[in-house]
Formats: C-alpha cells, structure tokens, sequence
C-alpha cells in the first residue's frame, strides 16, 4: 500500500494545490515533497535487502479486458530510483520557493510529475508502464514551455515530438509482445518476459530496436541527444533539474527493466553496438563541453558525457557495471542537480551565463565557490566524491569487457576534469570584474539546498556500501534471468 | 427507436411553434427533448428488435451509437444555445437541427438501403440550410452551395450504386443482399461497380481523402456551432453507416475491398495530417483534424471488417467528445474576436486559464497523448491492427500521428505565450467545460466503461 499511496499522494496533492492560493500552495507543494521523502525513507528501512522479488506490491485489475492491471511493486533497483525522486523533490521545490512569480499550476505540475516518475519506477505491467512514461513527459513539456526562455516554443515542441517517436515505437513494440503472451494476453511484467523469451531472433531485434529508440532518446546516447542540450538551456531552472536529473533515468531504468531481460538473445548480439554508441557519445559530448561557452549548455553537454557512460556499462550486463551504472545514477542525479542551481544562482546575480564574461567570484562570494569545488569533483570523479564510486565501477567493467572501450571510456574522467576545471578557472578564479564584483554570497535559503548536495556527495563517496547493498539482489537476479534466458534461446 | 420518435416529434414540435407562437419555450423544450430520448433509449437498451418490416432494427450496435449521437446532441445543444438566441428563424434552425439528429439516428440504424438514402438526404438537406444559416456572410452561402453540389453529387453515387446492387441482387435489405451475395455463384459484374460507388458515396459523407475537398471550406464557412455538429454528430451517423453496410451487406468483398479500403485510409492519414499543419485558422484546422481521424477509423475497419465495430465505437466517443470541447472553446474565441485565427489564442493561458486547459486537454486527446481518451482510441486501433497483421499500416498511422502532435500543439503553444486579455464566459459554460473535460479524462483513464457494443 505504501507504493500506492508514493504514486497517489503527490496526484492528488496537485489538484488541491490547484484550489489554494499563493504562497500557500508553493509550502504545501514541499510539505507534500517532503512526506513523500519520509515514506520512502521508512520503505526503505523496510526492505528487504536478500529478496529479489518485487515488494509492497499492490495488483489492481484495471481493464480486464484487455489484461491491463494496477500491478506496482519496488525491487532493489526501483528502491533506489524512488529514493533519488524523494530526495531531490524537496531541494527542487525548494531552489524555487524565494521566487515568487510562480503561480499555483507550476507546482501542480511538479506533484504531477513527482508521481508520474514514481509509476515509472514501480510499474510492474507494460501498459502500466508506458502511460506513466508519457504522463511524466506532459508537466515537464508544460513546466519548460510556459515558464522557459527565448524561443521556448519551438525548442520544447521539438523535444516533445522527439520523445513521443521513441514512445510511440515502444508502445508498438510492446503491443507486439503482448500479442505473444501465452493464453489470455496480457501486460503482466514476468508474461512479457516469457514473451520475449519466445521470440525469434530477428522479432526480438525488431522489439529491441523499438526500445532502444524510445530509451535512447530519454537518456540521450549518441546520436539522439540533439533535442536535449537547447531544451536544457531554454528551460526553467526546475524543468532543467527534472529533466537532467530524474527524467533520463528513466530511460536508464528502461533499459535495466524492459530491455535486457525482455529480449535477451537481441541485447547479447547488439548490445554492443548500443555500448559503442554511447562510448562515441562520451567522448563526442565532451569535446564539445570543452569549447561552449555557455555555462547552462556545457553542463547539458557535459550530462550526456556522463549518461554515456552509464548505457555502456549497463550493455557489458555484468555485475560490476550494473551496480556501477545504479550508483551513478544516483550520483549523477544528485552532482547535476547541484550544478544547475549553481549556474541558476550565478545567472541570477550576473544576468549571464557567458563564461567569458565571469571570474573572480570565489574573491567575494566564498562559500559559492567551496560549494561548487565539492560538486565539481563530484563530477569529475575524485576518490571520496560519489561519483568516484559509480564511474571506477562503470570504467572497470568496461575494460573488463574489452580494454579498448574501456580505455576510450576513461577519457571522460580526464576530458571531465579539462572542462570541469577550466569552468572553475573561469568563473571562480581570476579577477573580479564589474560584472561579478558585486556578486553576494550564498543566502540562507540557497544554503538549506546546496548544503545537503554536498553532504550527500560526500557521504555516498566515503561509505556506499548501504546503497550497494539494496539494489545487489536485484542486480543479480535480473543478470541471472538475462543469463538464462540467452543461453536458453541458443 | 422511440427515441427516434421523440426526437422526429421535437423536430415537428419545433416547426409548429413559429405557428402557435411557443417560440420561447423551443430552447427548453428541445434540451429536456433530447433527455427524454436518452431516457427513453436505456429504456429500450434491452429490447432487440426490427422495425416497419425490417426498415429499421434496433441492435446493440444501433442503440449504442444512437445514445452517443443523443449524448453528443446535448453538449451541442449546450454549447450552441447562442446560435438560437436571435430572434430569426429561431424554430426553423432548431427543426433543422433535430432533423439532422434524426437522419443520423437512421443512417445507424437502418436495415434497408432505401431507409439508409432516407437518413442520409434528411440528415443533409437540413444541413446545407444549416451550413448558410449565417446569411449576411458571404463565406458561409460559399459553404452552403459548395457542401450542397458536392454533397448532391455523392448522393447521386450512392444512389446509382444502391440501383445497381439491387439490379443484382433484388432487394434493398441489406441482410437478404449479404445471403444473395454469398449464396449465389455468378453474380453480374455490375455487382462491384455498384459496391464500388456506393463505398464513394459514403467516402464523400465521412470525408476521405480524396473525397475530402469540400470539408475545409465548409466547416471554416459554416457558423462554428454546425460546423461542429457536421464534425460530431454527422461523423459519427455517417461512419457507423459506413460500418454497418460494408460489415452486413458486403462483408464477402471485405477481401476485395481491403485494398480500396486501405487506398483511402493511407491517403486520409497522409494528406490530411500533411496539409493541416499548414493552416493558420483553428476551424480550418479542425476540418483538417476531423479528416485525418477518418484515417484512424478506417486503419480500424479495413483491419477487421466484421469486429471492429467496439473498437470504432470506443474511437468515435473519444473523437466527437474532444472535438466538442475544441469548438466550445472556438466558438468563445470566435465571439470575442471575431475569427477563429490561431494567433487570436495568443495569452489565453493567462486570461482565461479554464479555456486554455479545456483547449490543451481537447488537443492532447485529438493528438492521442496518454491518459486521455484519444490516446485510448489510438491504442485500440493499433492493438488491432497489429494484431490482423498490419505493422506497416500501423507505423504509417503512427508516423502521421506524429505529424498530428505537430499541429494540434500549435495552439497550445500560442496560448502559453506572452499575456492576454481575460475573455468572460458564462457560468454554464464554464460548467460545460468543465464536465466534458471530466468525462475525456474518465473514458481515458477508465476505458472499460464505454467498451459495450
């Protein structure tokens, strides 16, 4: 029940926040963030770590029918996918809430896309799914096109449509399975799986072609990104947070649930060429990180450089990779979150984003600049920092995998540090000049959000351990399935 | 069918009262009418039977489409309670009107070819006046003689093809044709001519492409009210008229015809979601919009003649009840500025913000986005074609919803940006709008509930 309740209480938190009026409904909108934080908090507590099935499942009939049910549960891997959404859906409410212009509908929208992401998460039924996969995509269309910047219109129309082709081959994709489900069709997760299973070869190259679309959109790999570093830019500070660090996850999480163990014998043959794509996006994003001179835009970029590495560990589809690829994502999500607001709270007291008009804030803003160095090297991937963990895990199951890619992969950790750095050095270091002299330090406000980033950076960098340790089950389970399967189609 | 007498009786009822002078009472008197009918049908929902030795019979599948014209009716008839405020022709417009209804009552529930002529010239006779109701404006006489040739000349192919089926096979019930036509080996070759023309004739009713070109002209001519009666009620008599004839009578062609079929329906999907994305008027649009969904309907049809009809069904509520909530909006824009011009939506999501949701959640249906009912309809459709076989018709329909999304978020767009003036609007319809964007979320969300015929 407590799943239900994660998925229905931001729904219909959102229709009252609707019905009041400001500044009640922005702390009621946190308040509600916050107690989905709580409840997932004590889920987690719950769990249990040794089980590899799905637990505080509900199985609902829906539209018996057509063999759709309600059926939502959280296994080791939506654990941690649900505890990056609570956590982070407070600091987003919050970067917002000094900011006044914002009406009601805003944070409708926000619960709305709090609960669709949860259903995302959890859903254990195709259908299920798939209408979660586009509601999510509804409130971020709407947060980036009613409150974006310059030339919104156009930018956010072409994100939509892109995503919505992904989908939309998924969905076929996935009726195509459900047409081959044993007796009574139906969406159920563990039947499409056996669906999948009995495919041929060249379906389950047609089923997984239909997915990878959709995902490799979401993420973005190499070369589907070209939607996502003008939606970055163009968006409001929160879209940009949603989108960058909860949103891709999903098609990471895709991946993990309804790609591999669907048609494992597809992923076995053309995983690679997946891998060698997103090993060409590491490298291709990063080199155009290296030379933008926008500071919005060259984190976008410098996200994709890092989504990259994830997809490819995921594609080796051994144990390593797959507890790399959890634990980078939470990283991921968390550094960039912090990042965005940094160059959200940089663009509002200069009123640029121009690189080459910043410098020599760390003179009079301190505290600004220690807080981004931590985050920084959260990015870049220092021992101690969280992103250490997930990327010397992605990197070593490359190179275990076949050493070149896993060397080409490693150049993200030091094309990273080339525009992590040079950013640092431009914005922070130096001079001050009129434009950044004036630039006052973090306020209270900014404080109760960066502050947790940073501790959090910090404590996932030094003891990971418990964070491993719920998604570890899982992880071997869906390797095993994927194992079996493959070997039991040749 | 004693709801088809309360509604011929509202109709006569109407034309009486320029008479009898009862003008007053037309309007109130027309909505409790169209209540009663449905009353009277859920009545009836379980009494299967023929009528007027077998003119009409009353099926699931006539009943269910009867009480979705008669529920489509009321939000009509809500949203146009201006079009019958003037005090000219007030009882001749909403005679017209409730003759249209009934036409469309028979085209889904006709058993004979001759009752289906019938429906077909009550339902568009009535419409050509409708069509040039608006008499000061040039644009809508233009609609009105424009849909009245075009409209003549089909009703001539379907005329000459229903003489040509009945010179083969001696009978007008389309049941008695079905048996002559399987049970007979050799039948004259005129047979297919006549099938062929009456597939035309219907094509001209329910607007496929290339049937189609008299369609944008009429609706952006035509006052917005009857332009959404001919996209709502009309469509919906019309298709399931297509439907019925082509799954009873002609079923045993249902192979030959598939390439007809699926002839018209890539060309309505293509050219129809093609060329809408170049309008900038929202009627014309629409008229657009209303084309391409024949394509989705016919996707349906043309993958199962003979068990499509719940799936149709499903598609058409979808359609008519996002469609009518599109041209509620339309129609206030319309009276406030004077055009249904896109740029004119600019800023009403600060203006009027319940107009602008009504718009977004009527365009995400027609668009097909989850959880809303297009999306439902759309998924049915593909589910079936899918599963008949037809991948690649299927990702044509996909592709060119696509395209769909392209234009029917260019009004969402425009009323996001910038700000606007309020727009005051009634509090029955606001009502309105609000209960109809409540049932395209429930039908979305509970799809079960309507998947009755």
């Amino acid at each position: 029940m407590l799943t239900v309740l994660l998925i229905f209480l931001p729904l219909l938190a959102s229709a009252t926040v609707l019905l009041v009026k400001q500044p009640l409904s922005k702390f009621l909108a946190f308040v509600v963030a916050l107690a989905e934080l709580v409840i997932s908090i004590i889920m987690a507590f719950g769990f249990d770590k040794t089980q590899t099935a799905a637990q505080f499942s509900v199985h609902w009939q829906w539209i018996s029918s057509l063999g759709v049910n309600f059926s939502v549960g959280i296994d080791g891997i939506s654990m941690l996918l649900v505890l990056l959404t609570t956590v982070l859906m407070p600091g987003i409410i919050l970067s917002s809430l000094n900011n006044t212009t914002k009406p009601p509908s805003f944070y409708a929208l926000m619960l709305l896309m709090q609960s669709a992401l949860i259903g995302v998460f959890t859903a254990m039924d195709g259908f299920l799914f798939y209408i979660f996969w586009e509601v999510a995509l509804i409130p971020v269309y709407f947060i980036c096109l009613v409150w974006g910047g310059e030339n919104r219109g156009r930018i956010t129309l072409k994100f939509f449509i892109y995503t919505l082709t992904g989908s939309l081959f998924m969905l076929v994709a996935l009726i195509f399975l459900y047409f081959h489900t044993a007796g009574k069709h139906s969406f159920d997760i563990q039947s499409l799986y056996l669906a999948g299973r009995g495919l041929g070869e060249s379906q389950q190259v047609f089923v997984f072609c239909a997915f990878f679309l959709a995902f490799a959109i979401k993420m973005p790999v190499f070369p589907f990104h070209t939607w996502q570093p003008d939606t970055y830019t163009v968006a409001p500070l929160q879209g940009t947070m949603l989108l960058s660090a909860i949103m891709l996850k999903m098609g990471i999480y895709g991946v993990i649930r309804w790609l591999i163990p669907v048609v494992p014998v597809a992923v076995n043959k053309w995983g690679e060429v997946a891998m060698i794509l997103a090993v060409i996006g590491i490298v291709y994003a990063s080199c155009i990180a290296i030379v933008q001179k926008d500071f919005k835009r060259l984190i976008a970029y410098s996200s994709i450089a890092h989504v990259g590495l994830i997809a490819a560990g995921l594609f080796t589809l051994n144990r390593i990779g797959m507890q790399g690829a959890m634990i980078q994502m939470l990283s991921h999500g968390i550094v960039v979150f912090g990042m965005f607001y940094i160059v959200e709270i940089i663009f509002e007291r200069t009123k640029t984003r121009d690189l080459s008009q910043l410098g020599g804030i760390r003179n009079v803003a301190p505290l600004l600049s220690s807080v981004f160095i931590v985050i920084m090297l959260g990015s870049v991937a220092l021992p101690l920092t969280s992103g250490f963990i997930g990327e010397f895990l992605l990197i070593n199951s490359l190179v275990q995998y076949q050493v070149w890619i896993g060397a080409v992969a490693g150049l993200t950790i030091i094309l990273g540090a080339v525009y992590m750095l040079r950013t640092f050095q431009k914005v922070m270091s130096g001079e001050s000049n009129p434009v950044t002299a004036l630039v006052p330090d973090l306020n209270y406000h900014e404080r109760l959000v960066l502050y947790p980033v940073v501790i959090l950076v910090l404590v996932i960098g030094v003891y990971p351990g418990p964070l491993l340790n719920i998604s570890e089950a899982a992880v071997n389970n869906l390797l095993s399935i994927y194992s079996d399967l493959s070997a039991s189609v040749k | 069918m004693n709801a088809l007498f309360v509604i011929c009786g509202i109709g006569v009822f109407s034309l009486l009262a320029e008479v009898f002078n009862w003008k007053k009472w037309v309007t109130l008197i027309s909505f409790i009418g169209i209540c009663v009918a449905i009353g009277v049908l859920l009545l009836d929902w379980r009494s299967v039977s023929y009528y007027y030795h077998g003119m009409l019979f009353f099926d699931r599948f006539a009943m269910a489409f009867t009480g979705l014209i008669l529920v489509i009716s009321v939000f009509w008839y809500w949203m146009s309670v201006d079009f019958f405020k003037g005090v000219a022709h007030r009882t001749d417009k909403s005679a017209l009107v409730f003759f249209v209804i009934a036409g469309a009552i028979m085209m889904v529930s006709f058993n004979n070819m001759a009752v289906l002529f019938l429906g077909i010239e009550i339902l568009s006779i009535s419409l050509y006046v409708l069509a040039g109701s608006d008499k000061e404006n040039l644009f809508s006489t233009e609609a009105s003689f424009k849909y009245f040739l075009m409209g003549s000349f089909a009703t001539g192919f379907l005329l000459f093809g229903i003489t040509l089926v009945y010179g083969a096979t001696g009978s007008f019930n389309i049941v008695s044709i079905a048996d002559v036509i399987s049970s007979s080996k050799d039948l004259p070759r005129f047979v297919y001519i006549g099938v062929l023309l009456i597939m035309v004739g219907l094509a001209f009713k329910i607007s496929a492409v290339p049937f189609h070109l008299w369609a944008p002209d009429v609706y952006q001519g035509a006052p917005t009210p009857i332009t959404a009666l001919m996209s709502t009620v009309v469509k919906i008599g019309a298709f399931a008229a297509f439907v019925k004839i082509f799954s009873v009578s002609f079923i045993r062609f249902s192979f030959s015809l598939l390439l007809f079929e699926q002839g018209l329906m890539v060309l309505t999907l293509v050219i129809a979601n093609v060329t809408a994305v170049f309008q900038s008027n929202l009627k014309r649009m629409l008229a657009y919009s209303s084309v391409a969904q024949v394509g989705y309907l016919l996707l349906a049809f043309s993958s199962d003649n003979a068990h499509s009809s719940g799936t149709i069904f499903y598609y058409l509520t979808a359609y008519a009840l996002a469609s009518i909530l599109a041209f509620t909006v339309v129609q206030i824009i319309e009276n406030a500025k004077g055009s249904a011009n896109i740029s004119h939506f600019q800023g009403l999501l600060k203006g009027s913000p319940l107009m602008a949701i009504a718009m977004t959640i009527a365009m995400l249906s027609l668009a097909g986005i989850p959880p809303l009912a297009g999306f439902f309809g759309k998924y049915l459709v593909f589910t079936l074609s899918v599963s008949k076989g037809f991948v690649g018709l299927t990702a044509v329909a996909v592709i060119t919803s696509l395209i769909g999304v392209y234009y029917y978020f260019k009004p969402i767009v425009v009323m996001c940006q910038s700000e606007g003036q309020p727009i005051s609007i009634s509090n029955s319809q606001k009502a309105l709008l609000i209960i109809l964007i409540f049932l395209n979320l429930l039908i979305g969300i509970f799809p079960d509930l309507i998947r009755i015929v």
